[in-house]
């Protein structure tokens, strides 16, 4: 089974390509990548020919914060719709949150998500698993036979770990795995009741609000931690200026930290949630355009890793409710790339730059053999048209949730075509 | 001449003309209230359900009367008589109210934001009694009444309002409405109590009483809630009180024709000294009497001069 892309740019962060390149597949590994027509017509006898003129081709992207929310809340979301909305949206690799029910705390969940994920076929599903077992806080979860069952990383996410001893144990023998403890950076004592951002945005619409130091103190004390332990930090879906400024200093250190942003903390302020919007509620909350300064700053200087999406979807009956009452969190997975392109518009980054954050840097971070086009690898593949206009529409999403505050977005970069160890998980109509 | 808006659901989306003539129809309908035969038959055949989902007596009460000296139906439904005790959602209760063609719905939630959320799925209008820490703007309209019946013209005048503002959507609705109508604010209370923000909508923030009150026309004293204690945010309610009762020391700066106002309930003691609240300045009373004049004038003005019928 051969499959030869011809035509379009391929941006191959992971080995420095970025020109006009053909990819040829074959048997679901990437058999050549070569300047466009110098594939022997030999060796592509047969193929499958996909024309990428025009387009971009790139390794698949990877989105290392999602929640599929299978099993237990399968009416928001399962692993198979889920994995349709991450093709959709040019994702071949995401990790899914353990904040499932029953938790992901041991390897009877981790197994089951695997093997859910491969009945459905679509995505590669890396699960994550729990940092304390039920997410209680209360005592560490097996970490090495989370690891053995296939979990890529430890996280309490929707949640802090916040015992600040348990999490120097997390951190301490987290290094024997050498994967990353995955920290959703919130002191609950300052939040408590929150539901967005404190500021003048809550103070006016008499919402309980979420300092920002709730999230700066957190990272500070992890870091401190750090210090200490060993191991290694990620700071999940960075919102505030503050903390971002705090990675800094303890990378500048040599420490072993790293962390993502999500679309939506350098797209959208807290102003979204006037006129009590729930779309435009989420933990961390939607912040000021001073913390986008920052954190477009923190993506400029490398400060920040990676994009993830913390894709979260929820049903109408959890969102179409009372700000208060409401649940947290946004389907991000097929808005991801249009957003994640508003920072090449803004000349805060190159469109090489965009595909790295998306494919390379996470790929690096969590150690998996993915986000990359050199030769043998599995041929996870994305083609998208950056210059593609269109108007972002959640009533079309794959995802089952249409919880996005981006309807009626004009935006650009329309994902084509999406393949996974060489076989098509999604192309779109008009392609 | 209609108001520019469909509901009320506070006093930020009024504009100065909305509010003036608010005041004006109130103005004209306080009369009824002193008939022997307190009824004129302006709304009749109009269905008004008050819908509440938090405790309140003069509120509702006052909703009621107004509704019921202009001949309209009204309907009380409390929160824990509605279905929303059996698991309900607010959007289908509402829809479902709806269903039985009310003209007004009033709606009383301790969700900021409940009755603009009930504004998209409803048809009829909504006059909002109070929602979380958001806005109240019915009772900021009868303090305006009130104000305005003793001090003639809004324009210039000063206005210290003392408590919890941070939680207070009585503070929120008369900032907003006491702006507009060219009168000037200062908040004052405990730090913990008002956030820093306030000063970005525009008001003075003070944390001393007896300064505060120097040379204001009017002092508007909030209710302390007692959980407030429990949280944190106050050490005790007798700290409280030591800087932030208004007693007759607390406004031994003040000027003489000052008037007190509450929105009540008052925890005598506590926010106010019982000398005060008695005293000839207190106005009190006479905020639950324009209660009933500004809930007539916005059924009256909501339900369009041109629908009802004529006097």
């Amino acid at each position: 089974m051969l499959t030869l892309i011809k035509g379009g740019r391929v941006i191959d962060p992971a080995n420095q390509v970025d020109g006009s390149f053909d990819v040829l597949i074959s048997d679901g590994k990437i058999e050549a990548v070569a300047p466009h027509g110098k594939i022997s017509g030999s060796k592509t006898k047969d193929a499958l020919v996909i024309d990428a003129k025009g387009c971009v081709v790139a390794p698949g992207f990877c989105d290392m914060h999602v929640h599929f929310r299978e099993p237990g809340h399968e009416y928001k979301e399962t692993i198979e719709t889920g994995s349709a909305s991450a093709a959709a949206g040019g994702f071949s690799s995401v990790a899914v949150m353990p904040n499932t029910s029953p938790v992901n705390d041991n390897r009877s969940v981790t197994e089951l998500i695997l093997s859910q994920a491969k009945k459905t076929g679509l995505v590669n599903i890396y699960p994550i698993g729990a940092i304390t077992k039920g997410l209680k806080g209360e005592t560490l979860s097996d970490m090495g036979e989370l690891k053995e069952s296939g979990c890529i990383g430890y996280s309490d996410d929707g949640k802090p770990v916040m015992d600040s001893e348990l999490m120097r144990r997390a951190l301490e023998y987290s290094r024997m795995f050498d994967l990353p403890c995955i920290q959703h950076s919130e002191i609950l004592d300052l939040t408590r009741g929150g539901c967005m951002n404190e500021g003048i945005v809550s103070t006016e619409l008499g919402l309980k609000g979420m300092p920002v130091e709730a999230e700066d103190i957190m990272v500070f004390r992890d870091i401190a931690l750090l210090r200490k332990t060993g191991g290694r930090l990620h700071v999940a879906h960075i919102s505030s200026g503050g903390a971002v400024d705090l990675v800094r200093q303890a990378k500048a250190k040599g420490l072993p930290v790293t962390c993502e942003v999500a679309p939506h903390h350098f797209t959208l302020t807290e102003e979204a949630c006037l006129n009590y919007d729930t779309n435009a509620k989420m933990s961390p909350p939607l912040r000021t355009d001073e913390d986008i300064d920052l954190i477009k700053e923190g993506i400029r200087d490398g400060t920040i890793d990676i994009i993830a999406t913390d894709h979260a979807p929820h049903d109408l009956a959890d969102k179409q409710v009372e700000f208060d009452n409401a649940c947290f969190g946004i389907v991000g997975l097929e808005t991801a790339l249009p957003l994640t392109l508003k920072l090449v518009d803004e000349k805060i980054i190159t469109l090489q730059k965009a595909v790295d954050l998306l494919t390379h840097q996470p790929c690096r971070i969590f150690k998996l053999d993915k986000g990359t086009l050199g030769v043998g690898k599995d041929a996870d593949v994305v083609i998208f048209n950056p210059d593609t206009k269109f108007t972002i529409d959640p009533e079309k999403f794959k995802s089952r949730s249409k919880n996005s505050p981006y309807k009626g977005w004009q935006v650009r970069g329309k994902i084509l075509h999406t393949l996974v160890a060489g076989k098509s998980v999604y192309s779109d109509h008009n392609a | 001449m209609l108001l520019s808006t469909k509901n009320i659901l506070g006093t930020k989306e009024l504009t100065k003309q909305d509010i003036q003539q608010i005041l004006d129809t109130a103005d004209s309908f306080k009369e009824i209230s002193t008939r022997a035969i307190k009824k004129v038959p302006t709304l009749r055949g109009k269905t008004i359900i008050n819908l509440f989902f938090e405790p309140s007596t003069r509120t509702r009460t006052s909703f009621e009367i107004a509704g019921k000296r202009l001949s309209a139906d009204v309907i009380n439904i409390s929160g824990s008589t509605s279905s929303a005790v059996k698991g309900e959602n607010l959007i289908d209760t509402a829809r479902n109210l709806e269903a039985m063609n009310p003209d007004i719905l009033v709606v009383r939630h301790q969700c900021s934001g409940a009755p603009a959320l009930l504004s998209q799925f409803v048809d009829c209008p909504i006059i909002n009694g109070g929602d979380g820490s958001h806005e109240h703007p019915s009772q900021a309209l009868l303090d305006l009444l009130t104000i305005h019946s003793q001090k003639g013209d809004l324009e210039g005048l000063k206005v210290a309002i003392v408590g919890d503002i941070s939680h207070s959507r009585v503070a929120r609705s008369n900032i907003k409405a006491m702006q507009t109508m060219g009168m000037k604010v200062c908040v004052v209370g405990p730090p913990p109590l008002i956030p820093p923000e306030f000063e970005s909508l525009g008001v003075e923030v003070s944390h001393n009483l007896r300064e505060a009150v120097k040379d204001v026309d009017v002092v508007m004293v909030l209710r302390i809630q007692l959980e407030r204690q429990n949280q944190g945010l106050l050490s005790s309610l007798r700290e409280y009180s030591n800087y932030f009762c208004l007693t007759s020391e607390s406004l031994a700066k003040a000027r003489d024709d000052v008037l007190i106002i509450h929105p009540g309930p008052v925890n005598r003691g506590v926010e106010i000294a019982l000398d005060v609240m008695e005293s000839p300045r207190s106005l009190i009373l006479n905020q639950v009497t324009s209660g009933v004049a500004i809930r007539m004038a916005l059924f009256y003005l909501l339900l369009g001069e041109n629908n009802a019928n004529p006097n």
